[in-house]
């Protein structure tokens, strides 16, 4: 694959090009240092939605799109497709990819919420070959990837397990469509007699990345979510996200509204 | 801006003729229809994606050409309003838009023609909270969407009445 | 006589429609003129200073660039309007961030760019002024001698005294924010000059008399050497009503200087940066009620946010004022209003200019006192709705029909308004989605205020072809509105021809006479009414001199016109305004007829909101409003239903962040207004009681929306939540807010 060779041949200089929807924007107003784009929006190698009896796995170059349109997606992780939906506008989600929406690593994103709580996995492929890595973690810091400068996304894998599982999206943007979210909330829970035997919990836009609340699930993790429960989980969910104050909304809004959609979350697991 | 130094030559259809265009691999596409094809339908409304007014097809899915870097339509089928309309016959969207009230100040209507005739190829028979959406995408400040999304439902409904 | 009408009141397809549709109408920026520069602009980055230095970085190839600044300008460093304050380019002081230092010039849009940002200003920063407060407490002085650009008092019968009057005395403040127009086509001019000679513009506006008066006094030139032409354009809503003036002059100083055309884009952030906004606004309230509800005292406080320049401020500031005491009869109305300075750029003209801020203050004041009075809010407006006869504020007395109690029947009927107020204050409790209903009464006068009309003395002209065409030539611009379509409509009806055989021209400073600023709702009902005027005139010359019979054919009309013009010469015939005689305005005391004409309406507006979110939709709209005459109710309704959801973005979603007179959210991802799922279907109703002075009845409509919308949607939300809303746009933050002291 020449992509990936060039690539290793000057690792860190070259900045893979997909669909363009974040790209383009910081080309534009002339905050991209790069000089060097490589196109890899036609890489047969990165697209395709492959089922197995253990995993779906979504090639980088996915489009939102495309996410919508899978049937395997659409029956097993409707969180995804709502992600998806909730993603700019028809024009955007022909081009976005998730890939390039990983690697664009804004604390904002839509579909990583999604990804983290249904424990998705990164396989990274290089000129020197491939390795896989949970997602949760991926992102180091603020727009900080753990990506070599010589590798590329490869694809995302998506375990099969949470089929049984509950599961709530919610995103809560500046309006309702195309729109930047101010608190996105994703979870995923296996009850059984009315205790939460496993959950997931990811936010985003209440940190310098998209994160899984780990804090919070371990409140709730082998509890029934009574009101006295879930108002623990509200204090723990403070404790682990950090909103602030920006041009689109306030910390103070962002941490309410987060509570808020846990606490929402916990009353649909009662049904 | 273009930040690479060479000129690439790429080959695409647009509006069911072969062209062949010249430019930075990262020029707009926007720009190279408009300047370099003289088509001057595409509008700039925003430069960022957001407001549509820029929409096209391109291999048959509705993009935003202010996005799109020229390299990336390298033996791409596109078509723009221009080749909407076929020999000076107005399409059932245009036609719609043009006696319900479609368009004011009409800055927007290429990219919303587009955008519903996107719509209609994909739902033939959309609802009107189907339209709101597959249109979420292209803003207009003249019309508070009413018209428009009324144009759309009888672009359909006399498309139906033809067959 | 009934004579039913050929073309008034059917929705004829619109004039330039078909261009509209296949993407062959031309805007400013699809215009290629040989050997053309593009054009930038170097703004200040400080909101208050003075200029002590300009230096050009080193890396640019400067000598190829056309470099302006004031020093250039031939004839007076100033954009002309009511006044000369403003500088086309700043010179020695600064007073705003993004005001326009240095201009530059160069065939290449990307070398221009980084030129643009290899210019700096060296400015020594001077203390500046950011909001109303501070300005009227003259934290410092940064305008005239008081920071005030306008003041006004309007006095009726005695405030003071009917105090005594009062059982139930009611107070309130009220704010609303800057909005943005957001018209989707930018800012942009073309310009072309014959150095020392003259200048043709061509661009993006609607008042070509406008920028034609700003060029001739910033050039020094004859009014005969300026040129301006109205391209097609993209979208206007107040926001190139006085701003085209300073971009025609950039572009024009280039083309000057350098004898080469250049054309002058803003991309979407330099416009928001840089161009006017809705004046800010904060309005105080202190309304006495009789023991049965009727109003006897009414004071009134409202201030506005004018930004740096006077600009138009003076005249949103009057039209606020005078709207700011509603569609009710009250003896006793004190309205003190002031319009001041800030550092911020100016603010300027936005669909409804004025009202849409007094308007949202009394609507929502007069809910929060039905509460007071325990009465619904529909039963306090009906025991004060004005009547034939009865005086406005400002002492006009109504001599037209008024129905604003049928309008507030049909209105409340068509949106279910009873039912759903009663269900939804039964449901609320158990549901989690809180729903409530509400209205706005409001009016709106058309044409200009006062003497404003008999000032402009506008001018329309209608004459023919030897082949029959008739061709309206006004000053009239077309942004979208329908101008073009309801001026054939017009007179095609008035000579009895069709409407495809009427022409309506490019408004071209060289071609059309001054039909004043196509602005203030006054198109349709002050130069309509010129048009037909002239349209029929035109007519009678033709009966007269024998060549047309009674009854005729296009043909046979055709036929007239060319024995006519072998005849005689020119057929043509040219209207000027006539101010009517029994319309009286006292400027001084701010009293008489301010509007030849109303129109009156109620909107309901129904809104769901979640408390967990504090997001706010509105599920349905009902706009009902009698407007005179519909002239064609396709573009009649796109009016309505174009201006309601401007002001549910004005409502809930257009929010300008501000720090220190800059806008910091300038891009569409972070200023909001809404998309196709954000609004609902609006239902637009008309009555109609026609204007004996409007064109076939018809009273002007473009502004109304704006005044009814967000109060009424202010109304809804505090009947869903109970949060007193006080403030505009009502973001889910700010409501968030609201809600917690109402659960408190």
């Amino acid at each position: 694959m020449t992509a990936l060779a060039r690539m290793a041949g000057a690792p860190g200089i070259w900045k893979p090009f997909a669909g363009g929807t974040d790209l383009m924007v910081l080309l534009e107003a002339g905050k991209l240092p790069h000089r060097k784009f490589l196109n890899i929006w036609k890489l047969p190698e990165l697209r395709g939605i492959v089922v197995t009896p253990t995993h779906v796995s979504l090639g980088a170059l996915t489009t939102y799109s495309e996410v919508r349109r899978s049937e395997p997606l659409v029956q097993e992780f409707p969180l995804l497709c709502r992600a998806a939906v909730e993603t700019g506008s028809v024009a955007t989600q022909n081009r976005g990819t998730l890939g390039g929406n990983i690697a664009n690593a804004s604390p904002a994103a839509d579909s990583p919420p999604a990804l983290l709580v249904y424990d998705a996995e990164l396989e990274l492929v290089s000129a020197s070959g491939t390795r896989r890595v949970p997602f949760h973690g991926f992102w180091r810091g603020y727009k900080q990837l753990a990506l070599r400068g010589d590798e590329l996304i490869g694809s995302i894998y998506l375990p099969r397990n949470k089929k049984d599982w509950r599961q709530f999206y919610r995103k809560v943007g500046t309006r309702r469509a195309q729109a930047i979210s101010k608190v996105c909330f994703a979870g995923t829970a296996w009850v059984e007699a009315g205790r939460i035997e496993d959950i997931r919990i990811s936010l985003g836009s209440v940190a310098p990345t998209v994160l899984r609340a780990t804090g919070t699930e371990t409140v709730l993790r082998g509890q029934q979510p009574t009101p006295e429960v879930v108002r623990g989980a509200q204090e723990a969910l403070a404790c682990e996200i950090s909103p602030i104050d920006d041009i689109r909304s306030t910390s103070r809004y962002r941490l309410l509204v987060a509570q808020n959609l846990l606490a929402e979350f916990c009353e649909s697991l009662t049904a | 801006m273009p930040e690479e130094l060479h000129k690439v030559r790429v080959q695409c259809e647009i509006n069911g003729k072969i062209v062949s265009l010249e430019a930075y691999p990262m020029a707009r596409l926007l720009d190279v229809l408009r300047e370099q094809v003289g088509l001057k339908g595409t509008k700039e409304g925003c430069g960022e994606g957001e407001c549509g007014a820029c929409s096209i097809q391109l291999d048959g899915a509705l993009v935003n050409s202010c996005l799109i870097p020229l390299q990336q339509a390298d033996g791409a089928k596109i078509r723009t309003i221009e080749g909407v309309a076929i020999s000076g016959k107005l399409s059932a969207v245009q036609q719609a838009f043009l006696e319900h009230g479609g368009a004011q100040c009409g800055i927007c209507t290429p990219g919303m023609i587009l955008a519903a005739m996107n719509l209609l190829e994909r739902n033939a028979q959309p609802t009107e909270d189907d339209i709101r959406e597959g249109l979420s995408g292209n803003l207009c400040r003249c019309t508070g969407y009413t018209k428009i999304v009324e144009s759309v439902v009888e672009a359909w409904r006399s498309a139906r009445r033809a067959v | 006589m009934a004579i039913e009408n050929r073309h008034i009141g059917r929705s004829v397809p619109r004039k330039e429609g078909r261009e509209k549709v296949t993407g062959a109408s031309r805007y400013v920026d699809d215009l290629v003129f040989p050997e053309l520069l593009h054009g930038a602009t170097v703004r200040s980055a400080v909101p208050r200073g003075r200029i002590r230095g300009i230096h050009f970085g080193k890396e640019i190839p400067w000598n190829e660039f056309t470099i302006v600044t004031a020093k250039d300008i031939p004839g007076k460093n100033c954009v002309s309007l009511l006044i000369e304050d403003q500088p086309c380019l700043a010179n020695d002081f600064i007073n705003h961030p993004e005001e326009a230092i240095v201009l530059l010039a160069h065939p290449d849009k990307y070398l221009l760019e980084e030129a643009r940002r290899a210019v700096h200003i060296e400015a020594e920063p001077l203390p500046a002024v950011f909001s109303i407060e501070d300005s009227l407490a003259r934290k410092h002085i940064i305008w005239g001698e008081d920071n005030i650009f306008k003041a006004y008092h309007v006095e009726k019968g005695d405030v003071e005294r009917a105090w005594g009057d009062a059982t139930f005395v009611v107070e309130g403040e009220y704010e609303t924010g800057a909005q943005e127009q957001l018209y989707i086509e930018p800012q942009g001019m073309i310009a072309q000059a014959e150095p020392g000679i003259g200048v043709t513009v061509w661009g993006s506006l609607q008042c070509p008399y406008y920028v034609h008066k700003a060029l001739v006094r910033l050039f020094g030139l004859p009014k005969e050497h300026v040129r301006v032409v109205q391209t097609e354009t993209g979208g206007g809503f107040g926001g190139k009503e006085e701003y085209p003036s300073m971009i025609a002059g950039h572009a024009a100083l280039l083309a000057w200087k350098s004898g080469k055309p250049v054309k002058m884009i803003y991309d979407r952030a330099e416009d928001m940066a840089a161009t006017t906004k809705r004046h800010p606004s904060r309005t105080r309230h202190r309304t006495g009620f009789t023991r049965e509800g009727k109003l006897v005292a009414m004071e009134i406080d409202f201030t506005l946010d004018g930004g740096a320049y006077e600009t138009l401020s003076p005249v949103v500031l009057s039209r606020g004022t005078i709207h700011a005491a509603g569609p009710y009869s009250c003896p006793n109305v004190n309205i003190r209003s002031r319009v001041v300075a800030t550092n911020a750029p100016p603010h300027g003209a936005f669909r409804g200019f004025g009202a849409p801020q007094s308007v949202f203050a009394l609507e929502r004041h007069l809910d929060r006192a039905s509460e007071v009075l325990g009465l619904s809010p529909e039963e306090l407006r009906r025991r004060n709705f004005i009547r034939e006869g009865e005086t406005l504020a400002v002492g006009q007395v109504i001599r037209e029909k008024v129905e604003m109690g049928k309008l507030l029947d049909r209105a409340l009927e068509l949106s279910g308004y009873h039912e759903k107020r009663a269900r939804f204050a039964a449901e609320n409790p158990r549901n989690t989605i809180k729903r409530g209903i509400g209205f706005a009464s409001f009016l709106h006068g058309a044409g200009f205020t006062g003497s404003g009309e008999e000032h402009l003395a506008s001018e329309a002209l209608v004459t023919v072809t030897p082949d029959g065409r008739v061709q309206v030539l006004a000053g009239s611009t077309e942004m979208g509105q329908g101008t073009n379509t309801v001026f054939a409509q017009i007179a095609a009806e008035a000579i009895g021809v069709d409407c495809e055989q009427i022409e309506i021209l490019q408004p071209d400073t060289s071609l059309v006479p001054n039909s004043g600023p196509t602005v203030a709702s006054r198109t349709t009902m002050i130069v309509g009414k010129l048009v037909e005027s002239a349209a029929l005139r035109l007519k009678h010359a033709l009966l007269e001199s024998g060549f047309l019979k009674g009854a005729f054919t296009s043909e046979q009309f055709g036929q007239a016109c060319r024995q006519y013009i072998g005849k005689f010469g020119a057929l043509q015939a040219l209207e000027k305004y006539k101010h009517p005689a029994d319309l009286h305005w006292d400027d001084g005391k701010y009293q008489g007829d301010a509007y030849g004409a109303y129109a009156w309406a109620v909107y309901v507006a129904e809104v769901a909101v979640d408390p967990r979110t504090a997001e706010v939709r509105v599920e349905d709209f009902v706009a009902v409003q009698e407007v005179g005459k519909v002239i064609n109710p396709v573009l009649a309704a796109g009016q309505i239903e174009g201006g309601v959801a401007q002001g549910i973005g004005f409502a809930l979603y257009e929010n300008v962040v501000w720090q220190e007179g800059r806008m910091m959210n300038g891009q569409m991802t972070n200023y909001i207004i809404p998309t196709s799922m954000d609004v609902p279907k609006i239902r637009v109703f008309f009555e109609e009681l026609p204007y004996a002075r409007g064109p076939a009845g018809a009273k002007g409509i473009g502004e109304l929306p704006l005044d009814g919308t967000a109060p009424a949607i202010a109304n809804a939300i505090a009947h869903a939540t109970g949060a007193d809303v006080r403030e505009i746009p009502m973001t889910p933050e700010k409501l968030t807010e609201l809600l917690e002291r109402v659960h408190a």
